[in-house]
């Protein structure tokens, strides 16, 4: 809903400016040329994708996420001490977590939902625990150790070294996410004092 | 070292999955499928928003948008180039991908801007539809602070995106 606003403001507001510069006959041509270009990264964007796509089923498959999943259940009993006691919801959330990091987003959201729904089940009610605050946090702001859809759009526009962007994302990343948890700290004892 | 990380990487995943006696080549094949299962349910939405962006770019509506934005940026080191980026992201995640490819081809993925788009891309998520698919899933109306929470991180991932693409590459 809230995109079919964001497309119609941005068509609307390219008018607009083409209106107050007097220069119409920009207009077909670029829309008719972006529609191409659109084409053009969903081709070179397909043969990186559906490689690691292969390869991330095969992690998947081999047990690589129930691995990671078992070497961070100390941090994450910390993280949620609650929702840590229970073996069903931390085995969610440690899935969650550990399919972000190795990239597998498809298997990641399923697990997300599952360990929301658990933490529900064990502290009822329609408001959200500061703990499942904590676990969307964790999840906005995309811990991911190889960023493989972007890798894949930079080698596709001619990168000398598409992965060379991995040390930026990773201390990106987790400042991002050591911010949110603060913030998420902060926000919870202001709410309850 | 960075040369042998994706074969190293590919010959590690597959030897595990062996290992683990996997039948790695069908697992391959149907991760594969799914991948462009995946791509092919986001090819129309880049389609749409390309068209648009590309018609923002023509009309000159986003070098205003920039000019409009830079003092902004300024204090936050963003480049300003990126807000459309910034903006759009925690919305969609086909359309921040579409701008983003959009500046890295603009600017070319090894200019100081396709960096920072790439590191902004690669560190934050679509947050709103993350919120909306975990709490919505569960029923949980209230959301109290995790949107305040998840929009921070963001913000901090955007400035640290620009932080780190500056230092750790000198601009070219």
């Amino acid at each position: 809903m809230v995109m079919g606003f964001v497309w119609t403001g941005m068509l609307v507001l390219s008018v607009i400016a083409c209106l107050a510069k007097q220069d119409l006959g920009a207009l077909t041509p670029a829309a008719l040329e972006g529609a191409a270009s659109a084409v053009t990264l969903c081709l070179s964007l397909a043969g990186p994708l559906c490689l690691w796509s292969g390869l991330a089923k095969v992690m998947e498959r081999a047990g690589l996420t129930e691995k990671l999943g078992k070497k961070m259940r100390p941090l994450f009993c910390r993280l949620f001490p609650r929702a840590g006691r229970d073996e069903l919801a931390l085995g969610y959330l440690t899935a969650n977590v550990s399919a972000n990091l190795l990239g597998l987003g498809n298997a990641a959201t399923p697990m997300g939902v599952a360990a929301v729904k658990r933490m529900q089940q064990l502290s009822p009610g329609p408001e959200a625990s500061d703990e499942m605050c904590r676990l969307i946090v964790m999840n906005t702001a995309s811990i991911q150790l190889l960023p493989t859809t972007v890798a894949a759009v930079r080698a596709s526009l001619g990168s000398a070294s598409p992965f060379d962007i991995l040390p930026a994302v990773w201390v990106t990343s987790v400042v991002s996410v050591a911010a949110g948890l603060v913030a998420a700290a902060l926000f919870g004892r202001a709410r309850r004092a | 070292m960075l040369d042998l990380l994706v074969p190293g990487l590919m010959i590690l995943i597959a030897v595990i999955g062996l290992a683990k006696k996997q039948d790695v080549y069908s697992a391959l094949l149907e991760g594969g499928l799914e991948g462009l299962k995946l791509l092919l349910s986001i090819a129309p939405a880049l389609v749409m928003l390309l068209s648009a962006v590309h018609m923002l770019r023509a009309s000159g509506a986003i070098e205003l948008l920039t000019q409009f934005l830079s003092p902004v940026c300024k204090v936050l080191g963003i480049p300003a180039e990126t807000m459309p980026l910034v903006l759009l992201r925690p919305f969609s995640g086909s359309a921040a991908l579409a701008v983003g490819a959009d500046l890295m081809s603009t600017y070319g993925p090894d200019s100081l801007i396709g960096r920072t788009a790439a590191v902004m891309l690669g560190s934050t998520e679509t947050t709103f539809y993350t919120i909306s698919v975990y709490f919505g899933a569960a029923g949980i109306r209230k959301t109290r602070y995790a949107i305040p929470a998840a929009l921070i991180a963001d913000l901090s991932g955007f400035v640290m995106a620009s932080l780190t693409a500056r230092l750790f590459f000198t601009p070219l």
